[in-house]
């Protein structure tokens, strides 16, 4: 019998994220039957898309200004039992993590996190992670009975629509979420951001503490992401300087991206960067150590002063257009 | 106000990370140092009891062959006190059974207003023990914050978000996961290092925690990791010395991508 999965959806204002339709779309290839459970009052919105990556149903909950996270986690704990997925799949996200940790507490079930490979073998789920700077893969399956609960980072998968019909739209009512129901969203605050978003953007450039200062971010990383038409980001080193947001921060602990191009500049290749960009098709790096452990991947590497080759290459970008 | 900080104690990162032949989990053999990412919450949690005027900082670690060094640098940055959970049976225990380790731990530290944690720990990063310990202590779960206040029986965070930061609000007692570089963790001072060396450390097995035997360590993973290799490399391509023209080089490429 084939297997039925469930996604912990979430939500881009009124789409589905890109990290949710990446798990309908691989659900949709190992899976029979494929729903979502989603928290927010717009699911009616979201159901075409979802439904054309896969889902033939959204769990809809409405959160009353509780955390997604909190409230999936108390919703799924209800609903599990009475529909048995065999496997239940977050994003590797804010509200994915909290979800995903909340339920394995609630049902006393292991989870397996940081998925970027899901298969079968037999009636085995075996979950894939990266470890140590993405250098070895290590599988893991999990024992025991389903619903297994696994956690996959964004950007392991390509979405790809199924064509499929809407979601029918089930609404649940808002679960008692205990004690960790009390956890209120008071106030959203939405940081300004031009062009493309990170994940999405079909060119990155990204820069570390070999900018130099702060000062020399907009000038270099910013006006030649601009040129590309591409989206700017960061290593953590800047972003813990405060250079620049939290939100730019690529690698481990920040975003994984996967561009047509990636170029990092005065970025040193910390295996924790690495893991966050080297699935990318093209990369560039420009360091002016040669020996800097970045000058392993890159398609192609200039040795050199940053802030002496990228004003150039600025420059002739901008006689072009 | 009675704060409790989870800090792992982990190999340096600095050296590469092995794992054990026979049971494929991280080597965890050699010394171990205090977690760069549980020092913000050690310093947070400093300020916190400060300006609340009163009460004081207990650590929790699970860790190894009764591994203290760690410990020693967060004591000696001002924490009051440990418990340090330590016990063989506890090898291979995944992260649902180390939230119940620091949840039992919680409870042993007793009246505890907050328990904090780092995000996601730099050698095992699988960032599901905040959320764990909460779900366990039925507390609520204030994640990722980059800002903590406390203020009449209530903590206030913001929390990072995809586009921004949400305020979150709930009653204590709670846990909260701090991000890392929020806070400026102090270097403990002469001082600090003489006295962590008579602070209190209430060393426990899983046992005195009321864990038995047979739910921790390997027996209770319910999970097997089934194969471990080595990810394929990728190759490198051209180098160039930039001469005053490099540009031109990265013109060429860009227009042979097509993305000019
Ligand atoms: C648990 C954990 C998680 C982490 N997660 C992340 C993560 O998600 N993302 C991340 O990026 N890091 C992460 N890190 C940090 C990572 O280990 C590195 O510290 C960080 O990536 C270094 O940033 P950097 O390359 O900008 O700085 P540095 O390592 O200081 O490198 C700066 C580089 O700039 C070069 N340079 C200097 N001057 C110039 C110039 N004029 N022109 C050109 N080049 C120049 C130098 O040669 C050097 O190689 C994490 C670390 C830990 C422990
Ligand atoms: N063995 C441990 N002892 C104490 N705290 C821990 C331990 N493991 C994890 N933690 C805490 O939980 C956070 C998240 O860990 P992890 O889920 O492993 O990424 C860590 O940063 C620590 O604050």
């Amino acid at each position: 019998m084939g297997l039925k999965i469930w996604v912990f959806a979430e939500a881009d204002g009124d789409k589905p994220a890109s990290a949710t339709l990446e798990l309908l779309t691989k659900a949709r290839e190992i899976g029979e039957t494929v729903e979502a459970v989603y928290v927010g009052a717009n699911a009616d919105a979201l159901a075409g898309a979802l439904g054309d990556y896969g889902a033939s149903k959204v769990y809809a909950i409405d959160p009353g200004g509780r955390l997604p996270g909190v409230i999936g986690a108390a919703a799924l704990a209800e609903l599990l039992p009475a529909n048995s997925p065999d496997i239940v799949l977050f994003a590797q996200s804010y509200d994915g993590r909290d979800a995903i940790s909340l339920l394995s507490a609630k049902l006393d079930k292991p989870v397996l996190t940081n998925g970027f490979t899901i298969r079968l073998d037999g009636d085995k789920v075996i979950i894939g992670t990266q470890i140590f700077g993405g250098n070895t893969l290590v599988d893991a399956e999990f024992e025991g009975e389903a619903p297994y609960l696994a956690a996959i980072r964004p950007k392991s998968f390509a979405a790809e629509p199924g064509g499929g019909a809407p979601a029918t739209v089930e609404t649940v009512p808002t679960p008692d979420a205990g004690r960790a129901g009390e956890a209120k969203v008071l106030d959203h605050h939405v940081e300004e951001r031009e062009g493309p978003k990170l994940e999405e953007a079909v060119v990155v450039v990204s820069g570390g503490r070999g900018l130099g200062s702060a000062e020399n971010y907009g000038p270099l990383v910013d006006d030649l992401a601009k040129l590309l038409h591409g989206a700017s980001g960061a290593s953590r080193a800047i972003v813990d300087a405060g250079w620049v947001p939290y939100a730019k921060q690529v690698g481990q602990t920040g975003k994984t991206v996967k561009p047509k191009l990636y170029v990092a500049i005065g970025i040193s290749g910390a295996t924790q960067h690495m893991v966050g960009m080297k699935g990318s098709d093209n990369i560039i790096a420009n360091n002016k150590d040669g020996e800097a452990p970045i000058y392993g991947i890159p398609d192609l590497g200039v040795v050199g002063d940053a802030t002496k080759v990228v004003p150039k290459l600025i420059e002739a970008l901008k006689a072009r257009s | 106000m009675n704060v409790v900080v989870c800090v792992k104690q982990i190999p340096d990162p600095a050296t590469p990370g092995k794992l054990n032949a026979d049971s494929n989990t991280l080597e965890r053999a050699g010394k171990l140092i205090l977690d760069e990412s549980d020092s913000f919450g050690v310093e947070m949690a400093l300020q916190l009891v400060d300006k609340a005027g009163g009460g004081e900082v207990t650590l929790v670690s699970m860790a190894p062959n009764d591994e203290v060094s760690g410990l020693r640098t967060a004591l000696a940055m001002g924490a009051a006190k440990a418990i340090l959970v330590s016990d063989p049976a506890l090898a291979g225990s995944d992260s649902l059974t180390t939230a119940k380790v620091i949840a039992k731990s919680v409870e042993r530290a007793g009246d505890i207003d907050l328990v904090l944690t780092a995000t996601e720990s730099t050698d095992g990063y699988t960032g599901t023990i905040p959320g764990q310990v909460a779900g366990l202590l039925d507390w609520p779960a204030l994640t990722f914050a980059k800002e903590v206040e406390i203020a009449d029986g209530t903590v206030k965070i913001q929390r990072q978000t995809e586009a921004g930061y949400d305020v979150v609000e709930a009653s204590l007692p709670a846990v909260v996961s701090v991000t890392a570089g929020v806070v400026e963790p102090r270097y403990p001072s002469f001082k600090g290092i003489m006295a962590a060396k008579n602070k209190p450390v209430d060393k426990v097995t899983a046992a005195d925690l009321g864990l038995d035997a047979s739910e921790v360590g390997w027996s209770g993973a319910r999970q097997q990791i089934v194969s471990v290799e080595k990810a394929p490399e990728r190759q490198a391509g051209e180098k160039i010395e930039d001469d005053g023209s490099a540009y031109e080089q990265i013109v060429a490429y860009l227009e042979k991508l097509k993305v000019i």
